[in-house]
């Protein structure tokens, strides 16, 4: 029988080496085509787990521990189907982005195969070692994209983040090898029941290993160094790519663990975790109010908006209300920071200039692709009816029922914080432009994509109930 | 003291130092190398603890070699990225003005 | 310049770090699981007789397909980081290396053979054979004998893709059946010897392609 667990990870890796074979710059309608049955997958997976609940994939049929199991809940089927919808009008905009052949392009379609590869394989992983694999797919495939055909700053930034992401990835490591010493197994089901909070020393430094590594790798401040050059200095449809899923992909793991397996110590670092994620709303957000260039602006906010997912901590609890606001801002955010680094491609492409200056009358020649930003824009800033919205909606609901109401002070300032550093595009968009300023014409296919993207991110908060159904259906 | 928890030892060790060498170290080649540290002493941790009452443990013997080839492939990259750098700055170093 | 006091602090946790980290491990009991029996207990249905191509090919063979798309997509990112088109000259030789390279070369390939062979029953397999047939690329290139590479032509990506190509082909026909690379005991052995055989061309291809393709932008000399 077609499992959709399994093709899931095998089908992005078949059209990636079919790419490479193909040819430098060959293969975008194969891997459109393949998108589109991937995103099928995914929403069939969505069903199975909705009326099946959470089942696993026995690899090589020899069963966890001794084999590896791929497993799937209602998170990572959500996670799943996220990647699916994101990628497909990510690729057709990048389609267009690359029609004329520029030297990033060589290299883009199978690198994009395989990060997508990576991507599924580590939701659907239940192996501590597997994930590592899969961190390192998802990692080695990020940095050649971010450095494909590029120049001296886009090689320096890719360096950079091919450090973090290495060094992320080899703590990680040494944490699966303690455990592995400890347990004499990596799956997690086997692993879950031994793990208690009388746990050996070995252990805790093994999850704080995992946590540090794994921080690093979601660029959460005070590690969010790399990020703003590596997103920002990225082709736009890259840059989408990776702020909208690669930062989620650790994320995600870092949650799942502390919900799963090592939930019993978790709770130790829930605090510290929910103070940098408020630091990195603060710094993420000042530093986008100064920028100059717009799409270091985009990638601050990227920086800002991660810190929402680290409040979620603190606030876990049996209630599941702090779980469906991190699921939902992490939704939410990758449609809307989607669409708003292709809104900025279109943009930077028309105007030729990557300065908010040189926005200067946009608001007249590409409204659509504006109101794609300003969309976006609103999800960012909480507004409804946006996913945005409900996510922080569902952040101050847990706050107050925990009376934690620190937290409800960081969510209502962040949101304004983003406010003003929408606002500072927008203003600059519908000023008159010079006489003189040049203009190119950008296909529509691109602008209708951003805008897809956009008002899914927005329309997103009226389908709220129905995403929370299918994260409730596999835990 | 089995032979194993001397690895294990000897890895957390060398893992460390790489640590240290990858904060510290400017020069792109050495940060590289001190990478490379850092992971095998987490193989020789991997191998070294599973194994320290004595029996063999093929499992981790396995991973450390799917663990070798990623950190091929990863100091590959890296080396090229370097190079790359070299070729279109003439620097073998990172420098703090590449973030805006 | 690092300010010495920095220096300090690092080094300074680094240590303590490391005490801790021997200490938490000299304190761990024996760990409750105890995967080498299951090994042992399904070695005959694993195809091969040696316990760590066991796990690497067959019990944790998911994670070595992963594992091979890493290696080849490192390649792809060095590809993708280069910019010259067209393989520079090969830089003459000295004549007395040249003729070394071109009497190792053909006993590498014999020896690669030879362990791709040997993995079955003992160390050995793949990766091994792969890093020697990569490594008498790299011989003969340093002689000047093999160009370095430009853009690889179709002929050279096949060889680049095969292997991993073939492992895919196989994860995807076993699952299609079942699971994904749930070898039928009968065929294990076959199997993973068709794989193997697969990986150990790209391996050494790519292996080879990684210091190849990287040399052709000799930067320092330029």
């Amino acid at each position: 029988m077609t499992d959709p667990i399994a093709w899931l990870i095998l089908l992005p890796l078949f059209w990636a080496t079919a790419a490479f074979l193909l040819g430098p710059g060959r293969g975008a309608r194969l891997a459109i085509a393949a998108l589109l049955a991937q995103c099928g997958l995914a929403l069939q997976l969505a069903a199975d787990v909705i009326d099946g609940g959470a089942r696993t994939h026995a690899v090589g049929g020899w069963g966890a521990p001794l084999g590896i199991d791929l497993a799937v809940g209602g998170l990572s089927a959500l996670m799943l189907v996220l990647t699916q919808a994101i990628a497909l009008p990510l690729a057709v905009y990048a389609r267009a982005y690359f029609a004329d052949g520029a030297p990033a392009v060589r290299y883009f379609w199978t690198l994009t195969g395989f990060l997508l590869a990576g991507l599924n394989a580590l939701f659907l992983a239940a192996d501590l070692f597997n994930l590592y694999v899969t961190l390192e797919l998802v990692g080695l495939a990020a940095v050649g994209l971010v450095a494909a055909g590029g120049s001296a700053r886009q090689v320096a930034a890719a360096l950079r983040y091919l450090f973090a992401a290495l060094v992320g990835s080899v703590m990680y490591l040494l944490g699966v090898a303690l455990i592995y010493g400890a347990h004499g197994t990596v799956s997690l089901q086997t692993l879950a029941p031994l793990v208690d909070a009388r746990a050996p020393a070995a252990v805790w430094i093994a999850c704080g290993l995992m946590l540090a590594g794994l921080m690093l790798k979601t660029a959460i401040f005070p590690f969010h160094y790399w990020l703003p050059p590596a997103h920002g200095g990225a082709p736009a449809p890259v840059s989408a790519l990776l702020s909208a899923l690669v930062v989620k992909a650790s994320f995600y793991l870092i949650l799942r663990l502390s919900l799963e397996v090592f939930a019993p110590l978790a709770a130790t670092a829930a605090t510290a975790l929910g103070l940098l994620g408020a630091a990195a709303i603060a710094w993420g957000s000042w530093q986008a109010l100064r920028t100059v260039h717009i799409k270091m602006l985009v990638a601050w906010s990227t920086v800002a908006q991660l810190g929402y997912l680290f409040l979620v901590f603190p606030l876990l609890a049996p209630d599941g209300l702090a779980l469906q606001a991190g699921v939902m801002q992490a939704i939410a955010h990758g449609l809307a920071k989607a669409a708003m680094f292709a809104a900025v491609g279109v943009l930077m492409l028309a105007t030729g200039r990557d300065t908010l200056e040189g926005l200067a009358g946009v608001a007249g020649r590409m409204p659509l692709t504006l109101f794609a930003f300003g969309l976006a824009g609103v999800t960012l800033m909480g507004l409804p009816p946006s996913g945005g919205f409900l996510a922080k909606w569902l952040l101050i609901e847990a706050a107050l029922t925990h009376g934690q109401w620190g937290w409800v002070a960081v969510v209502i300032a962040g949101g304004l914080l983003a406010a003003a550093y929408v606002f500072r595009v927008l203003r600059q968009a519908f000023l008159l432009a010079p006489a003189d300023s040049p203009f190119h014409p950008v296909p529509r296919s691109m602008e209708w994509t951003a805008f897809v993207l956009a008002t899914a991110s927005m329309l997103l908060g009226l389908q709220g109930v129905e995403l929370m159904s299918l994260l409730a259906a596999g835990s | 003291m089995s032979g194993g928890m001397i690895f294990a030892g000897a890895g957390a060790v060398l893992f460390t130092m790489g640590l240290v060498g990858v904060v510290l170290i400017g020069p792109l080649l050495r940060r590289i190398l001190a990478f490379n540290v850092m992971g095998s002493g987490a193989f020789l941790v991997l191998v070294g603890l599973a194994q320290r009452d004595g029996g063999a443990d093929p499992v981790p013997q396995a991973m450390v070699l799917t663990g070798i080839v990623v950190a091929v492939a990863s100091t590959a990259l890296a080396l090229a990225l370097a190079r790359r750098l070299h070729r279109l700055t003439g620097r073998t170093t990172l420098s703090a003005t590449d973030d805006d | 310049m690092i300010p010495l006091l920095k220096r300090a602090a690092v080094i300074l946790a680094a240590a303590s770090f490391a005490g801790a980290l021997v200490f938490a491990m000299l304190d761990l009991p024996a760990p409750g699981v105890h995967l080498p029996a299951a090994v042992e207990a399904n070695m005959a249905a694993s195809g091969v007789a040696h316990p760590v191509t066991a796990v690497l090919l067959n019990f944790r063979g998911y994670d070595t397909l992963l594992e091979v798309g890493v290696l080849l997509l490192a390649l792809l990112g060095v590809l993708a980081v280069g910019a010259r088109a067209t393989p520079p000259a090969p830089a003459p030789g000295e004549p007395v290396k040249r003729m070394f390279a071109r009497l190792a070369a053909p006993l590498m390939v014999l020896v690669a053979v030879y362990l791709l062979w040997a993995g079955a029953i003992q160390p050995g397999g793949a990766f091994q054979a792969g890093a020697v047939l990569g490594a008498a690329a790299v011989l003969l290139h340093l002689t000047g004998i093999l160009p370095g590479w430009g853009a690889p032509g179709l002929r050279l990506r096949a060889g680049l893709a095969a292997g991993f190509l073939i492992f895919l082909v196989v994860a995807g026909a076993l699952l299609a059946q079942g699971a994904v690379l749930a070898y039928p005991p009968a065929q294990a052995g076959r199997l993973i010897l068709l794989i193997e055989a697969g990986l150990t061309v790209s391996l050494g291809l790519i292996l080879a392609g990684l210091f190849l393709a990287l040399s052709r932008d000799s930067g320092d000399e330029a």
